[in-house]
């Protein structure tokens, strides 16, 4: 018998925490399967963050470390810098990376320190109830903005990839997104890339990827991938922000 | 080993490369500046692994991965910058992550000043990191002594899985002293449960984590770790006993101020008072039952520190009522003399 589709070694039989819908899960596969393919699920360690993906550490299928929130790029500098020969990535969602952690993936790019950075990006505090995280999106309505994001008062989203490709420690910047199977297949190319340049010795590369949150959007699955599509590329536009393999 | 004279600072740098110290983190702050000066020179001259962190949380958190990885690994940093350790900490003793911090304290609270003192007694030994854990706290009283608990240090860190704080006030960290420090290597530990990568070569994953959601298992790690501290309390106790076995009433005393209150000491017994010393060198696990005992003799006790007053709780606790027990500080960077405490011992001699 012919097998046409397997689960992949990079994940545990833990079964996934999410909601049903998330694309959390998607993205999951996609790190796991980067990391099978590269042959990396014996030198890797995942460094799980604060928020929905949390428990990552039960699902990648690799060693792993749950950091503090916001604290997962010091974390992984520590582990790669006392084991350079192993592969380090965090795992973090928009709360974390972009608002109570901003100040360490900021200056972990800048040392570029040669880890690999996976930021799921669902403009919102998925966790704790859906509350405005840093890149909620204007007059969008969440618990902690009732009546939508005021940007007089809280601010105009952050884009986190335009704002991490200025920092010259960072060779690969890319923003994809896990909203239909084209999308998916584009988002495990730059991942995959992330962690050869990893592999390579190229430096510190974040893949940003627009991903859902149905249930804090109050969205219905189906309806949340429109939303990641319509909404959320439009004001966090797709593409390669910095590349520093392309420019030699 | 050649005695040479050293800043604290260096000599406890210097002490932590000799005993095998694989990285280091830091951050700037007074009055411990010195200290990541020379790990940047001479712990990279040893190929350790050196990184001047973003902030002190920073810090905290890549010992907290270092440390998860299996290294031998420290951090350093004073008063204000301790604060802000205080989560990894947390988290370092919830994964029962093996790692030293060295605190230069100074004075407090807020942004204090930048001379000695011990304000930072209460933050040691209680912590100000969330959840049921414990630090091991050590204080030496000058500049050898403060190496050679660098690398006690170390030991007790990997033996118990568990942080370990070395708390000099910023007296031993500016001072300089002459120093012998043991050039040994600790050993190497065999660290089977670190995240190092090689989860097939092994054939288990390794999950460094302080995170339990079920209430039943958080419970059982934190009867676990009371259990270690258990242990700990009955086994780790250092303390000096000075001119204690005929004293009527002793002075409580660490870090550099018992050197001072040694000095007032001296001068009572050749007035002939009756007066010794008890020096904590671990301040967790505290003295309790040593203290105890030595009070059923004792008229009374006067703790001598420089803060307005926070080990002082500790002693009474360990007296439990023996016998009444004074206090004497001074704060901000202002240092006891002699005369202080031979007049607030003979000030209580007097009966008030």
């Amino acid at each position: 018998m012919t097998v046409v589709f397997k689960k992949t070694e990079g994940l545990t039989d833990t079964p996934f925490t999410y909601c049903p819908g998330c694309t959390h899960g998607i993205i999951h596969r996609l790190v796991a399967e980067v990391l099978e393919e590269l042959d990396m699920l014996d030198r890797s360690v995942a460094i799980a963050s604060v928020g929905c993906s949390v428990m990552s550490y039960e699902f990648f299928n690799c060693d792993a470390i749950q950091a503090a929130h916001g604290r997962a790029p010091a974390v992984a500098t520590g582990v790669k810098r006392v084991r350079p020969d192993s592969i380090v990535f965090t795992y973090q969602g928009d709360g974390d990376l972009a608002s109570i952690g901003s100040g360490e993936i900021v200056q972990a790019a800048h040392r570029g320190e040669n880890i690999t950075v996976i930021f799921v990006n669902n403009a919102i505090y998925g966790m704790t109830g859906g509350q405005m995280a840093p890149t909620t999106l204007p007059n969008q309505v969440t618990t902690t903005s009732p009546f939508g994001r005021d940007v007089t008062l809280s601010g105009e989203p952050i884009r986190m990839s335009e704002l991490m490709a200025t920092i010259p420690g960072a060779a690969y910047i890319e923003r994809v997104m896990a909203a239909d199977p084209v999308s998916v297949r584009k988002a495990k190319k730059a991942i995959k890339k992330a962690f050869e340049y990893q592999r390579d010795h190229k430096g510190f590369s974040m893949i940003e990827v627009l991903s859902s949150c149905n249930i804090g959007w109050g969205l219905s699955p189906v309806d949340s991938l429109k939303y990641i599509k319509n909404e959320m590329q439009s004001y966090y536009p797709l593409g390669v922000f910095k590349d520093k393999g392309a420019q030699e | 080993m050649k005695k040479v004279l050293m800043k604290g600072n260096e000599a406890i740098a210097q002490a932590a490369i000799a005993a095998g110290c694989e990285a280091f983190f830091g951050y700037p702050i007074t009055p411990q500046n010195e200290l990541i000066e020379y790990m940047s020179k001479y712990l990279a001259k040893n190929k350790g692994v050196f990184v001047q962190a973003e902030s002190e949380i920073a810090a905290i958190n890549m010992v907290y991965g270092a440390a998860g990885a299996g290294a031998r690994v420290m951090t350093s940093s004073s008063s204000p910058g301790i604060a802000l350790k205080q989560e990894g900490i947390s988290y370092c003793a919830g994964a029962e992550l093996p790692c030293l911090i060295v605190s230069i304290s100074r004075g407090g609270p807020g942004l204090g000043g930048i001379l000695p003192a011990q304000g930072d007694y209460n933050q040691a030994t209680r912590g100000g990191g969330n959840g049921d854990y414990k630090v091991i706290v050590l204080a030496p009283n000058g500049v050898q002594e403060a190496t050679e608990m660098v690398r006690k240090g170390f030991e007790l860190a990997e033996k118990y899985r568990n942080p370990v704080m070395v708390m000099a006030d910023g007296v031993i960290g500016q001072m300089m002293e002459p120093v012998m420090i043991d050039e040994t290597p600790l050993p190497k530990i065999e660290k089977s449960w670190a995240a190092t990568g090689q989860s097939r070569t092994r054939g288990s994953r390794n999950v460094i984590n302080s995170l339990y959601l079920k209430p039943s298992q958080l419970e059982q790690h934190n009867f676990d770790l009371r259990d270690k501290y258990d242990v700990i309390e009955e086994n780790e106790v250092m303390v000096e006993m000075f001119n204690m076995e005929d004293a009527e009433i002793a002075v409580v005393a660490y870090g550099t101020p018992s050197r001072i209150v040694k000095s007032a000491i001296e001068q009572l017994r050749e007035e002939g008072v009756k007066v010794g010393l008890i020096r904590p060198k671990t301040l967790y696990p505290f003295p309790h039952k040593e203290i105890h005992e030595a009070a059923k003799n004792l008229k009374f006790l006067l703790s001598a520190e420089l803060s307005m007053g926070q080990m002082v709780v500790d002693v009474k606790l360990a007296v439990n009522g023996l016998a009444p027990v004074h206090f004497y500080g001074r704060a901000g960077g202002m240092i006891f003399e002699p005369k202080e405490i031979i007049d607030a011992v003979r000030k209580h001699m007097g009966g008030e």
